[in-house]
């Protein structure tokens, strides 16, 4: 067996690993060794921070949808692969940046999301929850497969003015579409908590997501708003595209890279709560971020499930959710 | 009749020359019975689960572990598999249930699960890290590594048998209705003195439990695990499918669901070789088979024998 | 284009039709059905599907040349499979194209897929000819219709360090430390514990080796690390998508280095190049490649580019996999599996255009098989390791930004 002859050689290495990382976390924890060694916790801390933004803005729309329709949108990851695919070609055939293209792919996407409930998800479903999530599979599956056979399986990402544009803080070096993206992220959680407080729409959606049969009794269509909701989340990942293009990349999966930890943040931040999705995309991104640093980026995830887990046993309702 | 009918086509396999036919038996007998143990709980008990895979991993760790670094018998792995899996069905029913979860935030805290123990056999020397576990060759009954398709749809076939006499035990003990009792209507149930957490967290372990087996199955049919083989959400997903698409709660239900499923990615495969095209029909015929047949397919069987 | 769909095609029915594969009437011999299995679906779909690509190209060429003429010849008809990444589905695979009448597999550009399907075709005797698939036990664990024509993976990593080594004394040894990132699974892992241990050997010091799971969504903490050792060198062992990342972040956090060095990196390719031309400039990459001085190679790019946009080593992996089976049928005058197999063991394939030595087959290995250091240069890549074999000087140090 080929796996045990170098099984001593292994095992040094590994051992070798845990030592450097040992030094390597005391050296943090008492800093001498110096201003480099802070400066890496500081700078873990910031980017942990940015990339936070970042998650928050993925996890909107699922927080979103889960606080109207009380389900969990199974197919949130590949339209935000559909989504960032868009961008990608507005950005790589027509010449147009990201940012620019960020109101048409969010109007687009909003159009996506409306008709996939409105004709798919809940035709498919007729409003009842297993079904919906079994629907929302069902779309993920369709989708993922439909862009591979368009586009392959491969890696694509575009290079602008402004991919290696960095804003000197300090002795830190932060990365200029990562700022952006953590102050579009603010605004929007802004403008969706303004939408559903202030417009009579928003008055509605909310009403439906608390008592559909209420609402109901008031003349609103349920299925209609559902469809709406579906909609404006998706409209958010469009958003959420555009701002993680620069600084990503594109491939049919990925999607499975941010959907384990939006699901995260939302239970985190309460389920169907804007501020809970920005603090609790901001907490996951500290404790991703500062989980590398300390086990290792191989073991540091594992700080995402273990937030998680805590956080679903000790308080399920989240941070800013309303007690069930 | 029904029995009569599934006992026969269960035992065609065995007569079919094929080894390929064979193996596609075998293949959804094992979809079949992974589908019907996340039924015991996510079917009987209603705790819907998105992380199965984290028993099915346990499972297949367990026997991998005792064979290359202990050198026992793989065949120890199964009664080891069981007590393990079941004990880590325990554990996160008893932390789950205690804390009050149900719905998706039950489903959500088992991917997590699954996900740290991914995690975890990916960074721990115990379990190889990424490299994985290769079983070394060596076919042999007593070794539990079968040349013959046949003999591995045997034993997946047994396990199905006995996965499915649990859940038929399930429709008509007390054990059952306590069960049923909760999923329906939690606090009426507890109302009447059923002890949710305990009811609850053994319907989890019974799974949990029987999943791991298949685990080990797998281990010893494929000579090989890694962390993403062994808790990845594929597998999840693959067991909450087999089981809602065919009927979740209905005895039948996981073997209807996973020879419909099977039919559909085998033919959907042969007949079409554009990369995607295949699974993304699969998906389409998904998305069908939800819309009209709310209750799965055991619900179509229902209707089909009142009519 | 079309003539790839069409045999597509024509593979698809065939792979359906296990049961009813009529017969071409006539005097011409019957054909010889070779299994092509690999991920054309999932996460390894566009590798896998080059490799196919490959592979298909081979046979059309075969074919077109008058087949197997030892055979009177017989043609190559190729079963494809999609393995979508799952070992059991590599191996349903292999007993239905078993089952079809397959003289022969190619496959299956990942490691825990050619682990399953070598074994299943071993119960059959069918000999399989490994494209892409870089673990050792492979071809290690004894099993006798399993042959790579390609180098493994501790060939690789020795190669690497050699060439390191090589490019590094060229230069007046300016590369003393290095720093080691690596993803955390099989692939990774594999070799890097080999790394560590012959980098001392050849005068670097290995200042830390810091692995990260896939997905890694960020590399900022660990370019932050690397800055706090400050290496030399960088060597790279991860898959396309953390590649691309790390590669980019490098960049943007204005990391000093001699070179960056990447043992088989997952993103580096043409359209890595071609998509991020900034970054990719001058990176340094030990790799699977053609001989850029056989003309040959020339013409095979060309005639992949044209047809899908994009070439890659896994074209010639999967072309010259099917090479070798077709080799030891017309040698062997049969496709019958154990007189196949014998052919293939004393297989001396030269008619090739990658860089290796000569072909010798030592429990299924061949050892004449090895990497090339590539580098990305105006856009274009360019072999720079070994010699015999480079088209472009070395850009090493890189130019300081």
């Amino acid at each position: 067996m080929e796996v045990f002859c170098f099984f001593s050689s292994e095992k040094k290495v590994f051992f070798f690993e845990k030592k450097k990382q040992k030094t390597f976390v005391r050296g943090v924890l008492r800093g001498h060794r110096g201003f480099v060694v802070t400066d890496i916790f500081l700078a873990a801390l910031i980017n942990g921070i940015l990339i936070g933004g970042v998650y928050a803005l993925v996890a909107l729309g699922l927080t979103l949808i889960y606080g109207v329709l009380h389900i969990v949108n199974f197919a949130h990851g590949s339209l935000l692969m559909v989504a960032m695919f868009a961008a990608w070609l507005l950005a790589e055939k027509v010449g147009l940046s990201p940012y620019a293209a960020l109101p048409v792919v969010a109007a687009g996407m909003f159009g996506v999301g409306w008709g996939l409930y409105r004709f798919v998800i809940g035709r498919v479903s007729r409003g009842e929850d297993r079904a919906i999530l079994l629907a929302t599979l069902g779309v993920a599956v369709v989708l993922d497969n439909a862009f591979l056979a368009m586009f392959g399986g491969d890696t694509r990402q575009i290079e602008t003015d402004l991919t290696f544009a960095m804003w000197e803080v300090g002795p830190l070096l932060l990365s200029v579409p990562k700022v952006i993206a953590f102050g579009a992220s603010l605004a929007i959680a802004g403008l969706l908590w303004a939408f559903m407080a202030l417009t009579d729409t928003g008055r509605a959606i909310r009403a439906v997501a608390k008592e559909p049969e209420g609402a109901r009794l008031m003349g609103i269509r349920p299925d209609r708003i559902f469809a709406l909701a579906y909609g404006i989340g998706i409209a958010c990942l469009g958003a959420a595209a555009c701002l993680l293009l620069p600084s990503f990349f594109v491939s049919p999966h990925v999607g499975n890279v941010f959907v384990l930890v939006a699901f995260t943040i939302v239970v985190l931040g309460g389920m169907g709560s804007f501020p809970g999705a920005v603090v609790g995309g901001i907490l996951i991104g500290v404790t991703e971020s500062l989980g590398g640093l300390f086990l290792g980026e191989s073991l540091g995830p594992i700080g995402i499930s273990l937030v998680f887990i805590a956080v679903l046993l000790l308080r399920p309702t989240g941070l800013f959710g309303a007690t069930r | 009749m029904k029995a009569v009918a599934l006992v026969v086509l269960a035992l065609v396999p065995f007569a079919l020359p094929s080894q390929s036919m064979v193996n596609i038996a075998m293949l959804t007998a094992f979809s079949a019975f992974i589908g019907q143990c996340w039924n015991i709980s996510g079917g009987f008990g209603g705790l819907t689960s998105f992380g199965h895979a984290v028993f099915f991993g346990t499972g297949a760790y367990a026997v991998a572990i005792l064979q290359t670094r202990y050198g026992l018998n793989p065949w120890l792995g199964l009664p080891v598999g069981f007590v393990a899996g079941g004990l880590v069905g325990a554990a996160i029913g008893a932390a789950s249930f205690r804390a009050g979860l149900r719905g998706s935030y039950f489903a959500l805290v088992t991917l997590a699960f699954a996900e740290v123990f991914r995690i975890l056999s990916n960074s721990l020397d115990f379990t190889r890290g990424g490299l994985g576990i290769n079983i070394p060759l060596g076919m042999g009954v007593g070794n539990f590594q079968f040349a013959d398709r046949r003999a591995t749809y045997a034993v997946v076939l047994g396990l199905l048998v006995l996965a499915t006499l649990c859940a038929a035990w399930l429709r008509r003990s007390r054990f059952g209705a306590r069960l049923a009792a909760l999923r329906e209507n939690e606090d009426a149930a507890q109302a009447l003195g059923v002890d949710l957490v305990r009811t609850k967290t053994l319907a989890l372990a019974l799974s949990g439990g029987l999943t791991a087996l298949a685990g080990v199955v797998y281990t010893q049919t494929y000579l090989y695990i890694d962390p993403t083989i062994a808790f990845g959400s594929e597998r999840s997903v693959e067991m909450l499918l087999v089981a809602m698409i065919g009927g979740a709660g209905t005895v039948w239900g996981p073997i209807l669901g996973a020879v419909a499923l099977h039919i559909v990615a085998d033919v959907s495969r042969s007949f079409i070789s554009t990369p995607g095209f295949a699974p993304m029909l699969y998906g389409v015929v998904l998305l069908v088979i939800i819309g009209v047949l709310p209750q799965g397919m055991a619900g179509l069987w229902e209707r089909l024998r009142r009519a | 284009m079309s003539t790839f769909t069409r045999l597509t095609r024509r593979g698809a029915l065939a792979g359906a039709a296990t049961l009813a594969m009529p017969a071409i009437g006539g005097a011409q011999a019957a054909p010889i059905k070779i299994g092509l299995i690999h991920p054309v679906t999932g996460a390894l779909a566009g590798a896998g599907g080059r490799c196919r690509m490959g592979g298909q190209l081979a046979i059309e060429d075969i074919n077109a040349a008058g087949g197997i003429k030892s055979m009177g010849g017989a043609k190559l008809e190729a079963l494809l499979g999609d393995a979508q990444g799952r070992p059991e589905i590599a191996t349903q695979l292999v007993d239905q194209m078993a089952e079809a009448g397959a003289a022969g597999f190619t496959g299956c550009f990942a490691s825990a897929l050619g682990l399953a399907a070598t074994q299943a075709a071993a119960k059959y005797n069918i000999p399989f000819s490994i494209d892409s698939g870089i673990a050792d036990a492979i071809t290690t664990r004894g099993l006798k219709n399993t042959f790579r024509f390609f180098p493994n993976n501790s060939t690789a990593t020795a190669d690497a360090m050699a060439a390191l080594d090589a490019l590094n004394k060229a230069a007046g040894s300016p590369a003393k430390t290095a720093v080691i990132v690596h993803e955390d699974s099989e692939f990774g892992t594999n070799s890097v514990k080999l790394q560590a241990a012959m980098l001392p050997k050849i005068g670097i010091e290995v200042k830390a080796m810091l692995p990260h799971a896939t997905p890694t969504r960020d590399f900022t903490n660990i370019v932050l690390r690397i800055k706090a050792e400050k290496p030399d060198i960088v060597l790279i062992s991860n898959y396309e998508n953390e590649y691309v990342l790390l590669a980019r972040t490098l960049v943007q956090q204005r990391v000093e280095l001699v070179s960056t060095y990447s043992i088989s990196g997952g993103g580096f390719n043409l359209k890595f190049a071609k998509e991020a031309p900034t970054v990719a400039e001058n990176m340094i990459d030990f790799n699977h490649w053609h001989n850029p001085k056989d003309p040959r190679s020339v013409a095979f790019r060309k005639r992949v580019e044209a047809a899908s946009g994009f070439y890659s080593w896994e074209h010639p992996f999967g072309y010259f996999a099917v090479k070798l089976l077709a080799d030891a049928w017309e040698r062997a005058g049969s496709a019958d599996k154990e007189k196949a197999i014998a052919a293939l063991n004393a297989s001396t394939l030269s008619d090739h255009f990658m860089p290796y030595g000569p072909t010798k087959f030592t429990d299924g290995q061949n050892s004449g098989s090895h990497p090339v250091a590539l580098q990305i240069q105006q856009g274009d890549m360019k072999v720079i390791w070994p010699t015999a074999y480079a088209d472009a000087k070395a850009v090493f140090p890189r130019p300081k930004a």
